[in-house]
């Protein structure tokens, strides 16, 4: 044991380094950026609450997909007594913006972007390209 | 315990009895079923009288494509098909030799046969496409679809194409009403089912001018596509198969 000092010395200044990034972003109370996601200018409220929004609106859409392309299920009737059409182009960017709403978000939580965009027209793109 | 031979023998008999009533009972409701979904039938018919694809007419297949963004891709090997037209000898070989020989040379319009036995949908692993029993139109659910072409292989009419390539770059115009597909997914005529909900004819029969195209419920019998298969002499691609095309060539 005559190495003790250079082998817990080692492994201390490992756990130093290593755990840098950590103790070093508390210690100067540095935080992460949330993204300012541009909100809809002409609506005020979503097809269900927000906290259930951020929290479940994968599986809404899946919802309204398996509802509409396998049931014929096309006009749902929302939370707030609403309806609307169960169509990700018309209902969900007749408000948001793809860019500025759904890629922030999923880019800012690491979450990879569903393939939605391949088939699936974005309207405000479509109208660009028209123009 | 012992049991007699006329023991055994009545019991045997009761089990058989217990069995077929079963039998009938699950056949009654065989009977219910089909009841229930014998309701609509959508099926079109095709004047070839009429049409005017031999005078370079694509007033249907334009707005078809136009419609469901469907690709306009340069490769013919790679080309994806909703409506399109291919010669008469090509499709009816067999029934070439008994009709008027001037409509032989005549261009005819294909399209899904939406059939009332599909074979594509038997295959499906992913249950991607499958017949909708209340109006018998032959569904497809991108979503699902892995790309496997087996429904492509079982298709006796080559009515399915395959996304080899990202179509949206062929697209020229998109229709922002209608989703485009993406590489790797079968796809063919879906009968206008978006259409047919919002209680609108198929946008094919609605583009031509000449009304060569008759849509409607075959299993109304006051329906005009009734009428017309009642009045002319009309003929299917390959009904021996048994799968029972609900398009009809009236020729």
């Amino acid at each position: 044991m005559r190495d003790r000092i250079l082998i817990f010395g080692g492994v201390a200044i490992f756990l130093v380094l290593f755990t840098y990034p950590v103790w070093h972003a508390r210690a100067a109370s540095t935080r992460a950026n949330p993204p300012k996601l541009q909100l809809p200018a002409d609506a005020k409220e979503c097809v269900a609450p927000i906290s259930s929004m951020r929290a479940a609106h994968m599986q809404l859409l899946i919802d309204w997909r398996e509802n509409a392309v396998r049931n014929g299920v096309r006009r749902v009737h929302a939370s707030n007594g609403k309806g609307y059409d169960a169509s990700l182009t018309r209902t969900c960017l007749g408000c948001h913006s793809r860019s500025e709403f759904c890629d922030k978000c999923h880019s800012y939580s690491g979450v990879s972007t569903p393939s939605c965009w391949q088939c699936h027209n974005e309207s405000k793109l479509i109208s660009g390209r028209a123009q | 315990m012992t049991i007699t031979r006329k023991q055994f023998l009545m019991f045997a008999a009761a089990s058989l009895a217990g069995a077929a009533g079963a039998k009938v009972v699950s056949g009654a409701e065989v009977v219910r079923q089909i009841g229930k979904n014998d309701g609509k039938r959508w099926a079109m018919a095709v004047d070839f009288q009429k049409c005017r694809w031999d005078q370079g007419c694509t007033q249907c297949s334009a707005a078809c494509n136009r419609t469901h963004n469907v690709p306009d891709i340069p490769n013919k090997a790679q080309e994806v098909k909703w409506i399109w037209k291919e010669k008469y000898q090509t499709v009816f070989r067999q029934e070439s030799e008994v009709v008027n020989p001037a409509l032989t040379s005549h261009p005819l319009s294909l399209l899904c046969n939406h059939c009332s036995k599909p074979a594509c949908t038997k295959v499906c692993p992913t249950g991607a496409t499958w017949k909708r029993e209340e109006d018998g139109v032959v569904m497809m659910d991108w979503h699902r679809c892995i790309g496997c072409r087996y429904c492509m292989a079982a298709c006796p009419y080559g009515s399915r194409s395959f996304n080899f390539v990202d179509p949206r770059p062929y697209v020229a115009n998109v229709n922002p009403e209608f989703p485009t597909r993406t590489r790797g997914v079968v796809e063919k005529c879906n009968f206008c089912e978006e259409r047919l909900a919002k209680g609108q004819m198929p946008v094919c029969v609605e583009n031509c001018s000449e009304r060569a195209l008759t849509f409607g419920d075959q299993n109304d019998a006051n329906s005009d596509i009734r009428r017309l298969l009642a009045s002319r002499y009309a003929i299917q691609r390959q009904p021996e198969l048994g799968t029972g095309p609900a398009i009809y060539y009236l020729i």
